[in-house]
């Protein structure tokens, strides 16, 4: 065995992150790693790779016991870890990334020369071109990526350790990915690879192993496995998302027309002359690798960013003033990307997050000044009960509530001024499945009740789900929208990787 | 005395260059703490407590190189508090370094108090004579402004290329560097971010210390109280004014002080017509518009001010 993990255990405070897990990795092997956000795959790679102390157990690699919390050590004996977020220094070389503790510190000069030759010998070699002069912040992610693997391999990584590799990639990076990781295995690297996406697994793992709840309820072999089974054992029952029905659509809600949003200090525009219609009873998927202009487009609909040109329009009539209490007015419904940053307030409580939209509203408010604690918490009592919102209390913080129920909470709050459009910003990042299912049950039902609904999402898999619609974005700019029944991961990758005209020619012919 | 005379005289460019010296060690240690990403702003202190050290050294009996060495050490130590309060507990850079400010002047103060309870006017010391290269120094003008100075202050001028190839062209300065931009990216490939950023903060401040003794050993010859005078807090401006790069560290000092000498000057001539606080003030808002311009397009390290704490979640 490469790698044999014993009875890992390691606990933050009261909750108990891995609880006695024991796994295994032979040579040559890709074991993939499933299990739900907060499962603790994380948590268990972390601990190999030295970054935490395990409480309990051991790690032995190719027979010798692992000494815990040494990084450097790790990479002695040839674990190689690629983090989810990128540990890379952005305004520094590839180079520099790379050679970061290759070289004794204590020396007088690096011999940047040989590294240079080298790190373009291996580049070659697996398929994972890269100029290693450029700057990381230059690069696209799927280059910082093949970085983060050249750093492990430049440190005669034997066991290679991949943190949802493929979350940030288009279908088509991911497809490239998977083909360097089968050169890797053939020339005798082991693999562990994280993620919780069941297709990708099917595809290039030969082992599975499940974490549930910081346990691992089996381990099985990629080819006795089939999605069902493994969706079953990583979320411990089963799990039906619901399915979008299609509606007949009404007048347009939201439209933008030539929307812009100029970029920093002369740069690229952020949008770039976007238009799009979301009408009554429809779902439009906004498709797209991150860091494209999402964030821009829902802060616009959010009314915190005003566009440098256009026209965005609600319910017909064009927006003068871009500011969230406009938009709160006119019935705009927000779910926001990062629930804990721009979702609630954390340190607030519950009642009071749920009516922090509807400041100095009758019956809340008295006389619009003082607020009526009375009224407000029986409103959030009963915005607690119909969501089904798990709380201990309505009087505590809400930084102290799960991911699943706090998006409960924004959507609660947001789904009880009958919105007439709802932004709906990665509404599903970090959910575990039995959240996800009752999050799109509920934009479902909004859609059902007569509202416009646009989901930015970086996840394909959501947007076939329940988009009747998908507009794929790219460098700001947005493609022609798409027919669902006409859209597939394939070709909205190639959309998202650039070619937005890629839909529109496929559905003119 | 007009402006253009001024610039003719070749005492103009040597006091420029006096005063430098100690703004350009400051800044150049003060670089160094915040490449790594900590801020110190215990630097003033510091500087005082490396005035104070090189001084006594010597009014002790020491040789003028073991004071430079001594100060250097008292410097390193105090540096060793601040990344023990900062580095280490991951306290608020800010507080820490101020506090030290305080600590480390008021020490130096109380110490100079101690030995001399009752002297009104300071003991002058044997500092560091100017040297003359030989054939070179004697040239008109140019060997009188730039080459008839004392070893300290070409010692300066030499580390400032020694810490540029440090940082950029050692496996350690990149270390420093990376542990300023995203100590994630070091702790992953297998180095101690706290040691590096710790050494650096230890480094850094042995240099400020050094600016400080400067001014006791090249300059005045003697000790005073607040003689430091906010010369650190320059020091922190003018890394912000380099965009954190030992090269335009150089420049801004040297610009600085060339200020500072200039308005000198400039009282003289018109020191009749115009008060001569206005003078004073003179390098501090010029060098505040400068850093306007300059900061703008500074690419400050990503990692400062950021505590970094080991087995944490992030």
């Amino acid at each position: 065995m490469a790698l044999e993990i014993r009875g890992i255990t390691k606990r933050f405070g009261a909750l108990v992150a891995n609880d006695a897990i024991s796994l295994s990795v032979a040579e040559g092997e890709i074991l993939a790693l499933l299990g739900e956000n907060g499962a603790g795959k994380t948590t268990l790679m972390n601990i190999l790779f030295g970054h935490y102390v395990a409480d309990e157990g051991e790690m032995l690699v190719d027979g010798r016991a692992l000494p815990p919390g040494d990084t450097g050590a790790a990479i002695a004996a040839g674990v190689g870890m690629v983090h989810q977020h990128f540990a890379l220094a952005d305004n520094m070389t590839v180079l520099e990334n790379i050679t970061l503790g290759t070289e004794r510190l204590w020396s007088w000069r690096s011999d940047t020369a040989a590294a240079r030759a080298r790190i373009v010998e291996m580049a070659e070699a697996y398929g994972l071109t890269v100029d290693p002069d450029r700057r990381v912040e230059e690069l696209s992610i799927g280059e910082r990526q093949r970085v983060e693997i050249l750093k492990a391999l430049y440190r005669d990584a034997r066991i290679l350790i991949l943190d949802e590799p493929t979350s940030v990639l288009t279908p088509q990076e991911s497809d490239r990915l998977f083909d360097t990781l089968k050169a890797m295995v053939a020339r005798g690297l082991s693999i562990i690879f994280i993620t919780h996406k069941l297709h990708e697994i099917l595809r290039v793992s030969d082992r599975v192993a499940v974490l549930r709840r910081g346990a691992v309820v089996g381990t099985v072999a990629t080819r006795d496995a089939d999605r069902e089974s493994l969706a079953e054992m990583m979320v411990g029952r089963k799990v039906a998302r619901p399915r979008a029905e299609h509606l007949e659509p009404g007048r347009p809600v939201i439209e933008l027309d030539a929307v812009s949003v100029a970029g920093p200090r002369g740069g690229n525009p952020v949008l770039d002359r976007v238009s799009l219609t979301v009408r009554e009873r429809e779902i439009v998927g906004l498709a797209g690798v991150a860091g494209n202009g999402q964030s821009a487009l829902a802060a616009l609909l959010s009314g915190t960013l005003a566009p440098s040109a256009g026209t965005v329009s609600l319910d017909g009539e064009p927006v003068r003033r871009f500011t969230a209490r406009e938009f709160i007015t006119r019935r705009v419904g927000r779910i926001p990307e990062d629930r804990h940053a721009t979702g609630v307030v954390g340190d607030l409580t519950v009642w009071e997050n749920l009516i922090s939209e509807r400041l100095r509203e009758t019956p809340l408010w008295r006389w619009r000044w003082i607020i009526d604690f009375a009224a407000c918490k029986a409103y959030a009592r009963r915005l607690v009960e119909q969501f089904d919102i798990r709380v201990a209390g309505i009087d505590g913080a809400t930084r102290l509530m799960s991911g699943g129920n706090m998006q409960k909470l924004i959507l609660a709050r947001v789904l009880d001024r009958s919105p007439r459009f709802i932004l709906a910003s990665q509404p599903i990042r970090g959910l575990d499945e039995g959240a996800i299912a009752a999050v799109h049950q509920r934009l479902l039902d909004a859609k059902r009740d007569g509202a416009g609904v646009l989901v930015i999402s970086e996840d394909l898999d959501e947007i076939l789900a329940i988009a009747d619609r998908v507009v794929v974005i790219h460098a700001g700019r947005t493609s022609p929208s798409l027919d669902i029944g006409d859209a597939d991961a394939r070709r909205l990758g190639l959309m998202m990787a650039g070619d937005l005209q890629h839909g529109a020619g496929a559905m003119a012919s | 005395m007009d402006l253009i005379e001024v610039f003719l005289t070749a005492g103009f460019w040597a006091a420029m260059i006096r005063i430098a010296c100690p703004l350009i060690l400051g800044t150049l240690g003060e670089l160094i703490c915040e490449r790594a990403g900590v801020l110190n702003l215990g630097i003033e202190g510091i500087m005082t407590a490396g005035a104070m050290a090189g001084w006594m050294w010597v009014y002790q009996g020491g040789d003028l190189w073991g004071g430079v060495t001594f100060a250097a050490f008292v410097g390193a130590s105090l540096g060793l508090i601040h990344a023990g309060f900062t580095v280490y507990l991951g306290l608020s850079q800010h507080v820490a370094g101020i506090g030290l400010t305080m600590f480390a002047s008021a020490m130096s103060f109380f110490t100079f108090r101690m030995m001399l309870p009752s002297s009104t006017t300071p003991p002058k010391i044997q500092g560091f004579q100017q040297v003359k290269i030989p054939g070179v120094s004697d040239l008109p003008f140019f060997g009188d402004a730039f080459l008839n100075h004392t070893p300290m202050t070409y010692a300066t001028f030499l580390a400032v290329p020694v810490v540029m190839y440090v940082l950029y062209r050692t496996p350690l300065g990149l270390a420093v560097r990376m542990a300023g931009e995203n100590p994630v990216a070091v702790e992953a490939q297998g180095i101690d971010v706290l040691a590096v950023r710790c050494g650096a903060v230890m480094a850094g401040s042995a240099l400020m210390a050094i600016g400080g003794a400067y001014l006791t050993m090249s300059a005045f010859d003697a000790f005073y109280f607040g003689m430091i005078n906010g010369r650190g807090w320059i020091c922190v401006a003018l890394v912000i004014f380099a965009s954190w790069r030992p090269g335009k560290a150089l420049l801004g000092a040297l610009l600085f002080a060339g200020l500072d000498a200039l308005q000198v000057r400039a009282q003289q001539f018109a020191g009749g017509a115009i008060p001569y606080q206005f003078f004073l003030m003179l390098p501090y808002v010029l060098s505040i518009a400068a850093m306007v311009v300059m900061a703008r397009r500074a690419r400050y390290p990503k990692a400062l001010l950021v505590p970094y704490r080991r087995g944490e979640r992030h």
